[in-house]
């Protein structure tokens, strides 16, 4: 995974909860370009941890002079975000990846319909330059609980293809009506929590869309769980995942050697063979197959944990 | 470095050749004395000097010849070249980066100053020197792919990404190997690589795919692919098979040797950074037998490849007719002795 060092230069509260960060090159070089849905992992020294969590990019994908992201803090989650909150200042030093794009603009499509909920707006801020610049006929529908938590709303221009539903003005996001009257040749787009990508899966379908025109991103955030212990085939090394931690930054931890990429159970690089495993492994990827994840013979340590006895993994 | 352009024709007279340099550098593909499908990517981060793989485009003696002949097929079958509405910008990913990389790794050969959108490029071997406007296909004079790789050597597979695939979308495509991008137009990874014997059942596209999926922008890869052509003939097409085609006939144990080429693609992979697409740049090497023979490493081990190779596989790259011969003429450069790892010459 290639990466660069990059200096914090701006930092600005959007809301009580999302900050916006701003990278650049230290001399000023330019960064590389990336497509409307790419993200960067970021690399965070916390003490002894060294996390790295996945941020969809929120600036133009055209402008090389610097990446921004928008971190929303989740005081339940792993830690990654409330470091990001309350440690990083202006000046410091972070180790960016190269952007990488697992959730791009279809560009085939008529028209694209992009649905946000909460913080899921982020790749689609990305996904609208784009369209701007390449004149693409778009809508974006952005759902939140109230103006307040809005964050997002800081980030998009006033223009009439843009909506914003907000619950508390009783405005909640009809997504019956936003498919029920597309041209055929949309494309829809959606990211946000799981309840939203389902909801729009199950909308669509009730209106006789076609699966390929639908698309979706779920946070990339591995979830916390219950501490469990893997052992290595080919060391025989026991290691064991803390409630916090994910079984791939536990196998970091223990110096193995790891490939991976998204660190969200999206992109395949990480996946791992199973060597035997007494127990449940619980899949919480987007990669593996149906009857791979039955067969119990592979898991995706990024974001998948394991209740049970024993896991042997081939490494 | 200054590179001599070869005046040199790739049909009719056949004057194509290597200089002995040229052979020296040739990417042979053998690592070892056998040979089976695998998938066999490595990083394309630079090689060793002077070899194909130093640059991200190898550019060589052949350059100036090889765009000729892309000139005549095109002229004969533009559908040679195709791009679906939806690849445009990929396009111009593409030309971004074959400009900007020639340019850094050739800089006595091609220019590029760039002032925003307004772009200057200049290619001296082909007398080239346009100014036109980035994102901006009215200031060019065919569209932004057909403008590079009319400049670049080796063909061009342009692949949109979607629905966890490869899709076929764009092309140029005059040195191929009996493949056809008006056929191949539109399928995924799955569709364009059905005919492949033994493949499929190794699992192998599955885990192929899997990885060019994941290539990401800063770290392009390789790999090399072999067949066998008679005569040095880029444009090996199922369209033109029946100028092709009866050449395989020609072949006798007296003019084996200089007329029986052996056909390498360095296949390259990059992931275009403003659409996401990946490009798929194959370039074509052509060497004779006789000349290959000149590095004793590499007579011996072709012998000994091309003699176990699984009937199939020969079937497939469609020399199983003249392969009798071949292995005729290639046994008198193989003493038995040990070859050493690695695909490049001893010494
Ligand atoms: S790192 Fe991408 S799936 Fe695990």
């Amino acid at each position: 995974m290639s990466a660069q060092m990059l200096r914090v230069t701006e930092i600005e509260a959007l809301s009580p909860l999302v900050k916006r960060f701003r990278f650049e090159h230290p001399r000023g070089e330019k960064l590389p370009l990336f497509s409307g849905g790419a993200h960067v992992v970021v690399e965070m020294s916390d003490g002894d941890a060294l996390r790295r969590n996945a941020y969809s990019l929120i600036s133009d994908p055209q402008d090389g002079s610097g990446y921004e992201i928008a971190v929303r803090r989740e005081d339940g989650g792993r830690g990654g975000s409330r470091f990001m909150h309350a440690c990083v200042r202006q000046g410091d030093m972070l180790r960016i990846s190269t952007p990488l794009n697992l959730f791009s603009l279809d560009m085939r499509a008529r028209k694209h319909v992009l649905i946000a909920g909460g913080i899921g707006i982020t790749p689609i801020i990305a996904q609208m330059q784009q369209l701007l610049r390449m004149q693409g006929r778009f809508e974006i529908h952005y759902a939140a609980r109230s103006r307040r938590e809005a964050a997002g709303l800081r980030l998009l221009p006033s223009l009439p293809h843009i909506h914003a539903h907000i619950s508390d003005e009783g405005k909640r996001m009809d997504l019956g009506a936003i498919l029920d009257r597309q041209p055929i040749g949309t494309h829809v787009y959606t990211c946000g929590p799981e309840g939203l990508i389902t909801a729009v899966a199950q909308c669509a379908e009730r209106l006789g869309w076609p699966c390929g025109s639908l698309h979706s991103e779920v946070f990339l955030a591995p979830p916390p769980g219950r501490a469990f212990e893997v052992t290595l085939a080919k060391t025989g090394q026991r290691v064991s995942v803390s409630p916090h931690q994910s079984l791939l930054e536990a196998l970091e931890e223990a110096q193995v050697d790891m490939d991976w990429s998204c660190r969200g159970g999206a992109c395949g690089r990480c996946e791992t063979e199973v060597v035997s495993c007494h127990g449940r492994i619980e899949h919480n990827d987007h990669w593996l197959s149906e009857d791979e994840r039955s067969s119990q013979t592979k898991i995706m340590p990024c974001v998948s944990r394991f209740r049970g006895k024993e896991l042997i993994l081939n490494r | 470095m200054t590179i001599q352009f070869n005046d040199e024709t790739f049909r009719d007279d056949y004057s194509y050749h290597n200089s002995a340099e040229a052979i020296r550098r040739f990417p042979f593909p053998f690592d070892k004395d056998d040979y089976m499908y695998a998938v066999n990517m490595e990083p394309h981060a630079g090689g060793r000097e002077g070899s194909p793989f130093e640059n991200r485009f190898d550019v060589d003696e052949h350059y100036v010849a090889e765009m000729r002949d892309r000139e005549i097929t095109l002229n004969e079958d533009p559908l040679r070249c195709q791009s679906l509405p939806h690849m445009e910008l990929a396009g111009w990913d593409l030309l971004e980066l074959i400009m900007v990389s020639k340019s850094e790794d050739y800089p006595e050969l091609f220019s590029l100053h760039r002032d925003g959108d307004r772009w200057h490029w200049i290619n001296r071997p082909l007398g080239i020197d346009h100014k036109f406007t980035f994102l901006d296909p009215t200031t060019l004079p065919y569209g932004p792919m057909e403008y590079i790789t009319r400049q670049a050597q080796g063909d061009f597979a342009v692949l949109d990404q979607r629905e966890g695939n490869l899709w076929m979308e764009a092309g140029m495509v005059t040195s191929q190997a009996d493949w056809s991008l008006d056929f191949d137009i539109g399928m995924n990874f799955f569709e364009w690589h059905a005919p492949v014997p033994k493949a499929h059942e190794m699992g192998i596209f599955q885990r192929a795919l899997k990885f060019l999926l994941a290539i990401q922008q800063d770290s392009p890869s390789r790999r090399l692919n072999w067949t066998m052509t008679v005569n040095p003939r880029l444009d090996t097409s199922p369209e033109n098979y029946h100028k092709w085609g009866p050449e395989k006939r020609t072949l006798t144990p007296e003019n084996v040797g200089e007329k029986q080429y052996l056909r390498v693609e360095l296949q390259t992979f990059f992931r275009l950074p403003r659409s996401n697409g990946l490009a798929f740049p194959i370039r074509c090497y052509l060497i004779s037998l006789q000349d290959l023979v000149t590095v004793p490493k590499w007579g011996r081990r072709l012998h000994r490849v091309i003699r176990d190779l699984p009937d199939e596989l020969a079937d497939y790259k469609g020399f199983a007719v003249n392969r009798q011969l071949i292995i005729d003429y290639l046994a008198q450069f193989d003493d038995g002795k040990p070859t050493s790892p690695g695909i490049f010459p001893d010494e």
